[in-house]
Parts: structure tokens; C-alpha cells; sequence
């Protein structure tokens, strides 16, 4: 008869062995987690980050909006056209832009700029903004992101890079987070 | 005749299959559940089926890749013999599919199946609807165009907007810092291996629930559902007065199974593939982005929720009704299954049978925006 309180050789044996196997997938499930993660730390300290020029300052009208397009700083071999990227530039005099993502502070879809009204508006949701992209209406609780941006040898620059996604801060707030 | 049946034997005295799948198919069911409203189930089972065969002819093909994906599709429709046809089952499937799941929900929900002891069966249900509803979404991003690119672009701004952990979930699922190659090539693998190795998993579990516990009897009113009960007065339906599964009651699901094959493959023979529209190439900002027929009304919903309601809404709305779904079972496990006698079930499925027609009439339309040319 085996006494109860007593551990067998062989039930000793399973047990050291359900450890070892546990200490492996310990040690294994570093470099997976490493692996998953990697999209999240590869761009921390704003790694994603890059000044990307869009153009002479004259190709930029005073008092007009006009669509700009970018290449992406951070690509990979298989984006394809993913990586081109579209973004407003409004000139307002001089060396005074303001530079708006394409992408809609509600959800993300393209508005369009209507010179005639002197909005942009959001064919998705409904969203508006006003020229300077301050909200006008709709379902966005903010203003239109812009772009941080400098002019750099008479080139209209500006720091790319990252979707912009309306994100916590916004929706709490309601207030601009800055840009990143 | 001989040769065969000395082959079948052969094959049996190493498999041991032909007594347990026997067993299987003359279990006795419920007479009365032998009904034209029981074959959903079966249903769902027959398109995923299609979606397992019809998925798997399209990867011969498609490239997921950001750059190619949108050019593989064009191949399939134009060039590929009938693979417009391949993508068109694929793509009605999926609808169908979506449908026939919910219209089983509501079934099993309004026949009082979910209660005892069949409370684990819904709850693995629950989990294959979401898994459903994934691989609806997931596998619109894979028709890689102008859609699913805003598509993705939409189902990020609602992933910022979790508190705190916002920015880190949007790159986790972008698979970097924009919608680009990494992020059709995670959605591919979600699609392809993750969601459905799990729901072939969930699938094998929710059908074995249903023949260790057996199929819901014909609710009656009046007969109430009790733990102390249930189990000798549902031996007493079968063991006594049923009927054996094969043939009494599958010949329903047989035909049902059939007629739905044959719908899927007469909408793809009508209506064609489902796009792609234009190239996923976000520098093109002309388009007017749209979610699939069974996302609509959550894209109308999103234009009509005030401002201020709407991260609430996005974030704690889906947790409710999944809790809710989840806990259905615990809430009322035992009483009354008819729906004659449950009218606050059937007041909530029309109310939310009402609601989202509503709104997806609206997204026909969209009231909200201008007309703008895509």
C-alpha cells in the first residue's frame, strides 16, 4: 500500500518534469513576447518619427488649401503604396502654414477640403471643420490634427510619421493633445 | 459488395469508428424537434464549411501583401478561370453566414435552449459569434482597397481611445506606426490561422455539447424548466417517445443545408464578387468609405451618437452586451422556455431587430453628409 503523504519516485519524477517544461515555456515566452511587442517598441521615444518635406513654400498659394503628398518615413519592403500619404496644407500668408492630416479627428476617414464653403468635410460620419480646422460640426470632439512643421531652405517641412488616431487624451479632454 | 464490406471492416477494426458514429446518428431526439426552425444550427455549420473550402481555393492565389494583395484580387476576378465565382461564394458566404448565425441566435434565445443544463453551449456560442463577427471584419480588411484601408483607419481611431493603453493597442494592431504591409499581413494571419483554428475548436465543443445534452425539446408553455427535474423528464421525451436522429430529423437540415448552399451560389452567380474598389493607395481621397452590409448600422450609429457619448458608448458598449450574453444563462437558467409566455424576450429581440434595421437603412443613405463622388 503507498501512504498517501508520501511522494513515489515516479510521482516526483512527473512533477520535476512538469517544472523543467514549465521553465522552458517561461525562458521561450520571452523572445515571443519580445517578437509581439516589437511593432510598440521599436517606436517608443518617437522612433517612427521624421522632418519630411513636402514641397517649395511657392508651390503653396497664400490664402488657398491644397493637397500635399509624402512619403512615409518608416517603410517596409512589402507597403506598397501604403506608405504615400496625403495631407492638407493651408498657407495662410508668408511663412505661416498650418498643415492638417487627411485623416478625420472622429474617425480616422479622409475629408475633403471644399474651397466654395470653406470647410472640410468628412464623407464618413458627417465631421466639419472650418479652414483653420478648428470643429465646425458633427461627431469629432476636436479639430483636424496638424502636423508640426518648420520652413527649412525656403521647403515647407514637417514631422511624419505616425496615423493619427483620435485617442484617449482627445476623448477625455476634448481639449488638443499635442501633436505626435 | 463482399470486397467492400471486408474493406469497410478492416478499416473499422483499427479506427473503432463505425459503433460510436452509429450512436451518434440513431441517438433519440425530441418528435417535435424535428422542425423547420431547428436548422440553423446545421446551417451555420454547411457555409463555414464553404468558407473553409472556398478560403482555402482564394490562398492559392491571393498575396497578402500590401503591394500585391490589391493586384492578386484583380488576377482572381479577371484572369483565374472562375475566380470571380470563388470569390463571390467567399464573399456571400460570409454574409450568409453572419445571418444565418444571428438568426440561430435568435432561435436558440426565443426557444429557451440556452437554460439548463445547456448554459455552457451558449456561452461557447457566444464566443463563436464574436469569432464570426471577426472574421467578417478581418476578412474585409484582406479585400485590401479603399475600404478596408479607411476600414482599418476607423477600427484604430476606436482602438485609441481606450484609456492609457490606447497608442500601444493601435501599433499592436497596425503591426507598426501606419496601416501598411505589416497590418494586412497580422489580419491575414487572424484570418487564415488564429480566428478559425479557434472556432474549428469552438465548433467540435458546441456540437458536442448539443449531443451529450441532447437537442432542446419543443418549448410548451407552461412546462418550466427545473435543475431538479429536467434531466429525467428530457430522458422521458427521448428514451420513450422520441425519434432517431437519423433519419427522422435530419432530412430537415439536409434540405435546409442544400437550399442555403444553393442561394450562396446563386447571389455569387447574380451579384458577382464583392469589389474590390479602388486601390488601397491613401494619397487617393476621393472615396466615400463604407463597412460591409453587417457593419452598417454601427457606422450609422457613429454619426449619430452625440459627441461626448461616443467613447463611452464604443468602449463600454460592446463589454455590456457581451456580459449580458454571457450571463443570460446564470439570469435565467431554470422557468418558463416558450415565447409565448416570455414576451419581454420577444419585445427585446424585435427592439434590437428594429433598432439595427434602422440604422442600417440609414447608412443606405447617410443623412448626415453631403453627397461626395467617390
Amino acid at each position: 500500500m503507498l501512504n498517501e503523504n508520501k511522494i513515489s519516485r515516479r510521482g516526483l519524477f512527473m512533477k520535476l518534469g512538469i517544472f523543467f517544461n514549465g521553465l522552458v515555456a517561461t525562458a521561450l515566452a520571452v523572445p515571443v513576447v519580445r517578437f509581439l511587442m516589437s511593432s510598440i517598441t521599436r517606436g517608443r521615444a518617437g522612433a517612427y518619427l521624421s522632418w519630411v518635406p513636402l514641397g517649395r513654400v511657392g508651390e503653396f498659394p497664400e490664402g488657398e488649401t491644397r493637397l500635399a503628398t509624402f512619403r512615409n518615413p518608416y517603410v517596409m519592403p512589402t507597403d506598397g503604396k501604403t506608405v504615400d500619404t496625403a495631407c492638407w496644407v493651408r498657407r495662410v500668408e508668408g511663412d505661416q502654414f498650418q498643415i492638417f492630416a487627411v485623416n478625420c479627428a472622429h474617425l480616422g476617414c479622409p475629408v475633403r477640403w471644399f474651397p466654395q464653403s470653406g470647410l472640410f468635410m468628412c464623407p464618413c460620419h458627417g465631421g466639419a471643420y472650418y479652414r483653420d480646422g478648428s470643429r465646425a460640426s458633427g461627431p469629432p470632439e476636436r479639430g483636424l490634427f496638424e502636423y508640426p512643421h518648420k520652413i527649412e531652405n525656403g521647403l515647407v517641412t514637417i514631422q511624419a510619421g505616425e496615423l493619427f488616431t483620435p485617442g484617449p487624451s482627445a476623448a477625455l479632454t476634448g481639449k488638443n493633445p499635442p501633436c505626435a | 459488395m463482399r470486397i467492400i464490406s471486408q474493406i469497410g471492416d478492416w478499416f473499422d477494426q483499427r479506427l473503432q469508428l463505425a459503433a460510436p458514429i452509429r450512436e451518434v446518428a440513431e441517438h433519440p431526439v425530441p418528435r417535435n424537434t424535428a422542425s423547420w426552425f431547428y436548422v440553423f444550427g446545421s446551417a451555420a455549420l454547411t457555409v463555414f464549411l464553404l468558407q473553409l473550402v472556398t478560403g482555402i481555393l482564394l490562398a492559392l492565389i491571393y498575396v497578402p501583401s500590401a503591394s500585391e494583395a490589391w493586384s492578386s484580387l484583380q488576377v482572381l476576378n479577371h484572369e483565374v478561370t472562375l475566380g470571380w465565382f470563388i470569390r463571390a461564394l467567399h464573399g456571400w458566404g460570409s454574409n450568409f453566414m453572419v445571418a444565418i448565425v444571428l438568426i440561430h441566435m435568435v432561435q436558440v434565445f426565443l426557444f429557451g435552449a440556452y437554460k439548463f443544463p445547456r448554459e455552457l453551449t451558449w456561452i461557447v456560442g457566444v464566443f463563436l459569434l464574436l469569432m464570426t463577427l471577426g472574421m467578417a471584419f478581418s476578412g474585409q480588411v484582406l479585400r485590401f482597397d479603399q475600404d478596408a484601408y479607411w476600414g482599418l483607419g476607423i477600427g484604430a481611431s476606436i482602438a485609441s481611445r481606450v484609456p492609457i493603453a490606447g497608442p500601444v493597442i493601435v501599433k499592436l494592431m497596425l503591426g507598426g506606426p501606419i496601416i501598411a504591409g505589416a497590418t494586412l499581413s497580422r489580419f491575414f494571419a487572424l484570418h487564415v490561422f488564429v480566428i478559425p483554428g479557434m472556432l474549428i475548436g469552438f465548433v467540435c465543443l458546441h456540437v458536442l455539447m448539443v449531443l451529450k445534452l441532447g437537442i432542446n425539446e419543443w418549448p410548451m408553455p407552461g412546462r418550466l424548466v427545473k435543475r431538479a427535474t429536467y434531466a429525467s423528464e428530457y430522458h422521458e421525451l427521448t428514451k420513450k417517445a422520441g425519434a432517431p436522429f437519423v433519419p427522422y430529423a435530419i432530412w430537415k437540415d439536409l434540405f435546409f443545408a442544400a437550399f442555403i448552399l444553393l442561394a450562396v451560389a446563386a447571389c455569387a452567380l447574380y451579384f458577382g464578387p464583392f469589389g474590390p474598389t479602388g486601390r488601397p493607395d491613401p494619397t487617393i481621397i476621393q472615396t466615400v468609405p463604407k463597412p460591409d452590409y453587417f457593419f452598417l448600422w454601427l457606422y450609422a450609429l457613429l454619426s449619430l451618437l452625440p459627441p461626448s457619448m461616443e467613447t463611452p458608448a464604443l468602449l463600454i458598449g460592446p463589454v455590456l452586451v457581451i456580459v449580458g450574453l454571457l450571463l443570460l444563462p446564470f439570469l435565467s437558467g431554470e422557468g418558463e422556455k416558450s415565447w409565448r409566455r416570455r414576451p419581454i424576450a420577444v419585445l427585446t429581440v424585435l427592439l434590437i431587430a428594429i433598432t439595427l434595421g434602422t440604422f442600417t437603412h440609414l447608412a443606405g443613405f447617410t443623412p448626415w453628409s453631403p453627397h461626395m463622388s467617390a
